[in-house]
């Protein structure tokens, strides 16, 4: 179903489109539920204009939580149209004003033991169905690579611990939404959103300063915290979030399997910008990542880069009325930006 | 349950409710306006805590008279009596829900955040990236967490004065029982005796948590700001302190009404209200003493 | 005796008394007590209303056209505090202040004059809430869970603090009475098991609300300890944890939820019964689903949390359970369901919104179903797949009922009858609208559009814009619902009769319309074929 492609892509332009939605986004919506067999094309992996289902994303694990939503969706299809079908029956038959004379029954036991057992059966095929994927989610070992990151308010921080078992010293950065991005979702910028693009894409509010690099084919595993509130790092193609909480951390992996470029967003609310914090992960094939890595490590030998998170754990809550999260600590962040790596 | 037989007692109209919701509202209002003020300044919070805490005593003293006056005129069926009993027990068994908050997060913090921050099982990463030098431990040394905040501390010693007021609650809860027999069989006498032991155990039992709070404060530097330890802490027996401090004004106000001749040997709800208010501030203590002070 | 008592004070007995004052603000009559929720908690529904205005309004399309970032999470916050506290929940107080007295032959509430007070402190609660509005350090937030540490980091925390503790003390106090009420004052042979639907939910959920509530207030009182008085619970570097927040507040949030429809569920089952002309299929059936919903209702907190890194066993445990309260759910669906089949059908105002509540509470459930499967989850979680999952359960669930239940008991109430054209227009409005403003955002959710935000990408932009214009449009469909009930309870030329609705039975209907400022005084003489479930025999 890849020929939907790209047709949808260049229906991102323009006003809005509720005419757009009668026809190209019915069929992007097909495309979207069908979306392909093997590995989706990378493009499909990010929100697409009329995208109706989740997307299959283009990692290992990520085809786990779209089979499940596709199974439960059906499993809930069917019961609907059953459940909701004999009482629409039921409304045309027994009208009174068709000459309907209620009966006196009030019970069924044959009855009330099917739709007893029958959910329990439909569940324990669920339950068992995502205990799977969830074990399998759980289990981070073996991994080739471990990048840290850490959320602030209201950017992400990537440190990269170790790949392919040597450590890395002095690569990390905050990635920040970009410019463009930041100017247009001013408040009365009468900037347009339609036109913050890259290439065909749209990218309003789902570009970075700085993109996550990482290799295809690898075990990653993230570890995960934050430096002032609870933030989430989710990539939808990834087919994950997870909380970055801070003073805890918490660990995922991921295997992308298509090179591509992939975004997401901050998923847990986390203050007055908490929409303008996007994650772009940028998949490159091993060696080109190599390359990349390479170049990081060699300019990050030249200036100290900054420590990766100082221990200073969550700032013990203000005894005094904390300002609200605001203007102030948008520039302080700003000024921790570490300067320009590759 | 019993079920309606007569007419219901539905008392007249009233203002104590809605004079109880406005002091209330003062009350907390003014104490919202005192905890945002900022440093230094001088709020009008204060002032209106102060008449908000006036108005909710005289709202209780002025609401429980004319239901006391009703008891007195023998308004109150078998039926009410119910009600009200009823009423109390659902009463305690929501606070034993709010100390259940404290209870789970001292559980929580006990049993996993601290431990985890030690790298304990799901906490392995948390420790390795965050917090290296941190060797867990519940109580000195661990107890406020890998910023040791607060400083280090001492903890209270389970077997000195937390143990004699665990001695001076479980006396207080068997004197509470005698002076209850006491009013069933008729005995005023006796009932103002054993009341009034129970009432002076209570006020014992407060100072003596004053005094253990003082020490903690002063030669153990555990206070609020210990970390989860100060916190839970303090938190639990404070509340529980608040408790007992309320039920001995009860049980005080209890011992007025049996000295004004207000109970009989089987009308005297208020009596048994407070009395099972009592044992319910015992019981919590009881956790308490297991869980915060001895393990 | 107690006649003697009231007729001291002769205004208190048959007529309401005349002066305004005295009626309104120091009653202890269930009926006037139960208005007065009503009335509060629809102005609450339109305050509410309003701020979902201004979130729909700025969603209208991409780019930040109408409010700071800020100002919106105010919104969110507000809106959602409001809707639960001040609409949803004071109106099933109020419908079971009305009813349940009057549906189990009881001259009033156990303790009318707690009942009062459970009432009045709700328009303090929601000043001081309000406030925070115009007050220099904002609104509160942090979103209506008020997760640490974003939450402490409010100015105005101790108001919104202060304001959850009075509500709780509210509910918590209204629930003992309706307790105590059902507990003990029904009227002889009014046995358990012959109670109405609607007062069993009414006693199970106010033992959740007896549970919950003081959970909630050690939970936000820990975050003013933690933000005013410097402890730790919520700091790891003290040794404590942002999650276990989430722990407490779920361990009130998800009994929450069932609060918010369990009295739902007992007003449908009164009223498929009545329009269907046939008793309510599996009378005992339900009671015990309720009963299940209830207790299974504290074991599945976590659901909540499935991406904050739990454990994996504790993921597992509470996927299952969660799974498990579609069962006893189903079967509740399924009554009803069998209820009007084999039944004499007719299809007033309150049955239209009892049927669309049966569809659409199950398309919410449904998609709560999906949440609960963890993986499936992982994407879904922070998503507006969330948001409708938890619309539909809220807004064509409760929401419906409650206003099945208006048109139901209205004219018990006035004493006349509503315009059944308009309720009908009304009823058309909402449920088409309803579902143009909250399915679409099934799709923005799985799409990957997450919740709490102010703007987004513009591949999100066609979906939004139907569900804003799908809200003002149901926001404005509710300014029929306002025109109908004031049309009724003032204008309307239409008595009503005293058993309003052929069908209907049960001991309201045996008193007058509009029932008089006293009913009951002395406990009615009950016959078996008068209750709805008299000879129920399952
Ligand atoms: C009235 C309120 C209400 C109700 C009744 C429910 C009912 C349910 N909810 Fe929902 N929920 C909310 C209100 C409610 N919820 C709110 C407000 C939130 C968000 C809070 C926030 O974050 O702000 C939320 C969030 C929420 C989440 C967290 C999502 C997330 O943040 O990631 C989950 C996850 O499991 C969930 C699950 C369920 C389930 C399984 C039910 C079940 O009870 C549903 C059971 C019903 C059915 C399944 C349909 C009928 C059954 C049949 C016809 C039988 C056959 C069916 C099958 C076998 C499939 N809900
Ligand atoms: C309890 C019930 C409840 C109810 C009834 C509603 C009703 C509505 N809700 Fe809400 N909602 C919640 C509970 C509820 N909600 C919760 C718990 C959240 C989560 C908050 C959080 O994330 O913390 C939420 C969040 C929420 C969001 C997500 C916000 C975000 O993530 O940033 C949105 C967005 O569309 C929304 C919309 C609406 C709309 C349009 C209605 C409509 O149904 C409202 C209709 C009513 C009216 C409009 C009022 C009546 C009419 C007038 C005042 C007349 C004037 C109007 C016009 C002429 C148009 N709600
Ligand atoms: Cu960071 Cu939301
Ligand atoms: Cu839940």
């Amino acid at each position: 179903m890849q020929v939907a492609t790209t047709k949808v892509q260049d229906m991102t332009s323009g006003g809005i489109r509720i005419k757009a939605l009668g026809t190209r986004a019915w069929a992007a919506a097909v495309g979207a539920l069908w979306a392909g067999s093997a590995w989706v094309n990378p493009a499909w992996a990010n929100p697409q204009p009329g995208q109706l289902n989740m997307t299959k994303g283009v990692t290992e694990w990520s085809h786990e939580p779209y089979f499940l939503n596709n199974v439960a969706l059906g499993v809930c299809t069917v019961i609907g149209v059953l459940v909701f079908g004999a009482m629409f029956v039921a409304m045309f038959r027994f009208r009174k004003s068709r000459g309907a004379v209620a009966e006196k029954w009030s019970h069924n036991t044959m009855l009330e033991v099917v739709w007893t057992t029958i959910p329990v059966i439909i569940l324990i095929v669920l339950a068992w169905m995502s205990t799977g994927g969830l074990v399998s989610f759980a289990d981070t070992t073996g991994s080739q690579m471990t990048v840290k990151v850490t959320g602030y308010q209201w950017k992400w921080r990537y440190d990269y611990v170790n790949y392919q078992g040597k450590a890395i010293d002095g690569v990390g950065f905050v990635s920040k939404l970009d410019e463009q991005s930041n100017d247009t979702r001013q408040l009365g910028s009468e900037l347009d959103p339609d036109a913050v693009k890259v290439g065909d894409e749209n990218t309003y509010l789902l570009n970075v300063d700085k993109p996550l690099v990482v290799p295809v084919d690898t075990k990653i595993r993230f570890v995960i915290t934050a430096g002032d509130v609870i933030h989430s790092w989710w990539v939808p193609a990834l087919g994950w979030k997870i909380d970055a909480i801070p003073g805890m951390v918490n660990a995922a992996w991921t295997n992308i399997k298509v090179p591509g470029t992939y975004r997401g967003q901050c998923a847990e609310l986390c203050g007055q910008d908490h929409g303008f914090m996007p994650i772009v992960v940028k998949a490159l094939p091993k060696a080109e990542f190599a390359q990349w890595l390479a170049q990081q490590e060699a300019a990050g030998k030249a200036p100290p880069a900054t420590p990766a998170t100082p221990a200073s754990p969550t700032p013990a809550p203000a005894s005094t009325a904390a300002a609200p999260a605001s203007a102030s600590t948008t520039a302080a962040a700003a000024a921790t930006t570490p300067g320009k790596q590759g | 349950m019993g079920q309606q037989q007569g007419a219901y007692f539905v008392p007249v109209k009233s203002y104590w409710p809605i004079v109880a919701a406005v002091v209330m509202f003062l009350t907390v209002f003014g104490a919202a306006h005192w905890l945002n003020a900022e440093p230094g300044e001088t709020g009008f919070g204060k002032t209106v805590i102060t008449v908000g805490f006036i108005g909710i005593l005289l709202m209780f003293f002025g609401w429980f008279r004319s239901v006391i006056n009703e008891s007195l005129a023998g308004k109150y069926d078998a039926q009410v009596d119910r009600s009200f009993r009823m009423g109390m027990m659902w009463f305690i068994f929501s606070e034993v829900m709010f100390f259940g908050a404290f209870f789970g997060a001292l559980f929580y913090t006990r049993m996993f955040s601290v431990p985890w921050l030690g790298g304990e099982g799901h906490g392995v990463l948390t420790h390795q990236f965050l917090w290296g030098d941190y060797a867990a431990a519940w109580g000195a040394g661990g107890g406020n967490g890998p910023g040791n905040i607060g400083g280090n501390f001492q903890t209270v010693a389970p077997w000195g004065l937390p143990l004699l007021n665990t001695l001076i609650l479980l006396t207080s809860s068997v004197t509470v029982t005698i002076a209850h027999h006491a009013l069933k069989a008729g005995h005023r006498g006796k009932v103002l005796v054993f009341l009034g032991l129970t009432v002076l155990l209570g006020a014992v039992f407060v100072y003596a948590q004053a005094h253990e709070y003082m020490e903690a404060y002063h030669e153990l530097n555990l206070t609020l700001h210990s970390g989860v330890y100060g916190s839970t802490f303090f938190m639990l027996t404070g509340f529980h302190g608040l408790h007992v401090t309320l039920g001995t004004i009860m049980l005080a106000i209890i011992w007025l009404r049996v000295l004004a001749g207000h109970f009989s040997r089987d009308h005297h709800f208020g009596f048994e209200a407070v009395a099972w208010y009592w044992h319910f501030v015992d019981v919590v203590w009881l956790g308490l003493f297991m869980f915060v002070y001895i393990l | 005796m107690a006649h003697a008592a009231t007729h001291d004070h002769h205004d208190a007995h048959h007529g309401a008394p005349s002066n305004f004052f005295t009626r309104w603000f120091m009653s202890t009559n269930h009926k006037d007590i139960g208005t007065l929720y009503l009335i509060f908690s629809l102005t609450a529904f339109f305050i509410g209303g309003s701020f979902a205005m201004v979130i729909r309004a700025e969603l209208f399309k991409p780019g930040m056209q109408l409010v700071q970032p800020y100002f919106f999470n105010e919104m969110t916050t507000m809106h959602a505090l409001v809707m639960i506290f001040g609409a949803i929940m004071p109106a099933f107080v109020g419908l079971g202040n009305w009813m349940i007295p009057l549906m189990i032959g009881a001259p009033d509430m156990a303790l009318p004059r707690m009942n009062n007070l459970s009432f009045w402190i709700l328009p303090f609660a929601f000043v001081l809430l309000l406030s925070t509005l115009f007050l220099p350090g904002g609104a509160p937030a942090g979103g209506w869970t008020m997760y640490p540490p974003l939450s402490l980091q409010s100015g105005s925390l101790a108001y919104a603090v202060f304001a959850i503790h009075l509500m709780g003390i509210s509910s918590i106090m209204g629930a003992i009475n309706i307790i105590a009420t059902i507990l003990n004052m029904r009227a002889p042979g009014m046995d358990l098991l012959k109670m109405p639907v609607f007062v069993w939910s009414w006693l199970i959920t106010a033992f959740l609300l007896i549970a919950v509530m003081p959970v909630l207030a050690g939970a936000v009182t820990m975050l003013l300890t933690d933000k005013y008085f410097g402890t730790s619970f919520f700091n790891a570097a003290g040794g404590g944890d942002p999650v276990l927040y989430q722990h407490i507040f779920w361990f009130f949030g998800h009994p929450e939820v069932y609060i918010m429809i369990l009295p739902a569920f007992g007003i449908i089952s009164e009223i498929v019964p009545t329009f269907s002309r046939k008793p309510i299929f599996g009378y005992k059936a339900m009671v015990f689903a309720i009963a299940a919903i209830a207790f299974l209702s504290f074991i599945v907190w976590a659901h909540h949390m499935f991406a904050v890194g739990l454990p994996l066993g504790a993921e597992i445990f509470f996927m299952y359970a969660t799974m498990l309260i579609s069962v006893p759910t189903g079967i509740k669906v399924f009554n009803w369901v069998s209820t009007m089949w084999g039944g004499s059908l007719t299809f007033e105002t309150p049955m239209l919104f009892a049927i669309a509540f049966i569809i659409l509470f199950t398309i919410g459930g449904f998609s709560g179903l999906m949440l609960a499967l963890v993986p499936a989850d992982f994407q879904y979680h922070d998503t507006y797949f969330v948001v409708a999952h938890f619309h539909y359960v809220l807004v064509t669930g409760a929401a419906f009922a409650i206003m099945a239940a208006t048109y139901y008991w209205l004219p018990k109430w006035t004493g006349q009858m509503y315009s059944e054209f308009w309720g009908k227009v009304h009823f058309w409005c909402s449920v088409i609208f309803v579902n143009v403003l909250f399915f679409p955002q099934h799709f923005l959710g799985l799409a990957g559009m997450p919740r709490r935000i102010p703007d987004y990408n513009v591949a999100f932009a066609d979906f939004n814009m139907i569900s804003s214009i799908g809200g003002f449009l149901f926001g404005a469909s509710q300014l029929i619902f306002a025109g109908v009930v004031i049309h009724c309870a003032f204008f309307s030329k239409k008595k009503a009769a005293d058993r309003v609705w052929e069908g209907a039975r049960g001991l309201e209907w045996t008193v007058p319309s509009p029932a008089p400022h006293h009913t009951f005084e002395l406990p009615p003489v009950i016959h078996d074929d008068e209750l709805a479930h008299g000879h129920v025999e399952d």
